[in-house]
């Protein structure tokens, strides 16, 4: 094939779980390698896309400043950007904090946890500013396709994936639709 | 007897008056998506998701008499595409967080949502800020994924003869109230093997100390559809009702 599929992956505020299972394709990584090459990705270590990327996998949701600037960075440089997981698509488990203040969580998560010492709520400048709520990713940026699952199995990344290789719309069985 | 007949999307169904859309449908196997609608129960008519055209004309299946002339299209892109936007609303109006959820993979909301192809929520979500009742010995209210479709209040109402749940408020603000002073669950006499108890589609009415009972992979839409689920279940209940 002459010109590779460019694939670009990145997580925001999720558990690394879909790139787990990403990896989880296992020997047909090789396949997928023929005909499509990493770009932007933890799997590589490149830490910014090359100007125009194929596909975007994104997984995890917002949480942070810095989880926005990511999305909207990544989103910029991805023709197809792919929301991938739970969180992505709705929040998921980190979105569970979105019924307790910002301040209640700090308190509890920093001062009055059980077995904290030495209590204070971390404040550098270093830190990413923490958004009120955790949010889904299209309420942020368009995405083109979702790929729903907590995470989403190796069967799915493998059938849309290819499905894109083979320049057809991707489709997901009944089978492999899952929203945990 | 004269034969009645309906015609579903461009089918021929019999139905014998004083049937609605929704049961001449089921009786002849034509499934038909519905999350409030439970033929145990008097119909309610509130969740939409059975909207089907009645000659043109847009009516729940669920409450419509089945009528001479009517002609009624059910599975089409056109009504499939407005049940996705109502799933995904139902999904955005609560906290549909499935992996955190202990029905998840035998919830009817989420199978609907598979059933429709719905991939992804589409609006901005409400993350509505909702009390959990954990106060019964043995049953749990997560008002976070109720769907307000007055199942349990039927039940209880109607089965069990209890009244436990009512429904407040209106339009948006409608939510489901537990009928006791302290409005706890534990000060009523709810108890785990009412009717009322089995029959929540979602995991808003959950049995304590039963979660994951069963393993992914087993459920009940691991390996069916809810047209299918719901067929069988319905025309068991139908043909019950009749024999
Ligand atoms: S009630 Fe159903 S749709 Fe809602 S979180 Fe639980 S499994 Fe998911
Ligand atoms: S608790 Fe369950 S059965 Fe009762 S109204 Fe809410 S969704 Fe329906
Ligand atoms: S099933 Fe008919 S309106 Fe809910």
């Amino acid at each position: 094939m002459a010109n590779k599929l460019k694939v670009a992956t990145t997580s925001l505020a999720g558990c690394f779980g879909c790139h787990m299972s990403l990896l989880d394709i296992d020997e047909r990584l090789l396949d997928l390698c023929e005909v499509a090459e990493f770009d932007r990705s933890p799997l590589t270590d490149i830490k910014h896309c090359s100007e125009t990327v194929d596909i975007g996998l994104i997984e995890g949701g917002l949480c942070n400043a810095e989880n926005v600037h990511t999305l909207r960075e990544f989103r910029k440089h991805c023709r197809i950007l792919v929301g991938v997981g739970a969180c992505a698509l709705n929040g998921g488990i980190p979105a569970l904090r979105n019924h307790i203040p910002l301040q209640e969580c700090l308190e509890e998560a920093y001062l009055h946890g059980v077995g904290v010492e030495d209590a204070q709520v971390p404040n550098d400048p270093e830190l990413p500013l923490l958004l009120s709520k955790v949010h889904p990713i299209h309420e942020v940026v368009k995405v083109d396709y979702f790929l729903p699952g907590c995470p989403p199995s190796a069967d799915v990344f493998w059938k849309f994936l290819t499905d894109v290789a083979a320049g057809k719309e991707p489709e997901l069985p009944y089978e492999l639709v899952h929203y945990d | 007897m004269k034969p009645y007949h309906i015609s579903i999307d461009g089918q021929a169904v019999p139905y014998q008056p004083g049937q609605t859309i929704m049961e001449a449908a089921t009786a002849a196997g034509i499934y038909i998506p519905h999350l409030c609608h439970n033929p145990e129960f008097k119909p309610h008519g509130s969740c939409k998701l059975c909207t089907v055209k009645v000659n043109g004309r847009s009516a729940a299946a669920c409450t419509m008499p089945a009528g001479e002339g009517q002609e009624i299209q059910n599975n089409t892109p056109e009504l499939n595409a407005t049940r996705r936007a109502i799933t995904r609303m139902l999904f955005v109006e609560g906290n549909h967080i499935c992996p955190g959820c202990e029905k998840t993979g035998n919830c009817q909301l989420q199978a609907v949502g598979y059933y429709v192809g719905m991939l992804d929520t589409h609006y901005p979500h409400f993350f509505p800020t909702r009390r959990v009742d954990a106060s019964h010995p043995d049953v749990m209210l997560d008002l976070d994924r109720c769907i307000v479709c007055e199942l349990c209040v039927r039940a209880s109402r109607d089965v069990d003869g209890k009244n436990v749940f009512g429904l407040a408020g209106r339009g948006l603000q409608t939510r489901l109230v537990v009928n006791s002073a302290s409005g706890l669950l534990k000060d009523t006499d709810f108890s785990a093997g009412d009717k009322a108890a089995q029959v929540c589609p979602v995991g808003a009415i959950l049995i304590k100390r039963k979660g994951y009972e069963v393993p992914i992979g087993e459920r009940i839409f691991d390996h069916h559809t809810i047209g299918e689920v719901s067929l069988e279940h319905d025309q068991a209940v139908l043909g019950a009702d009749h024999g």
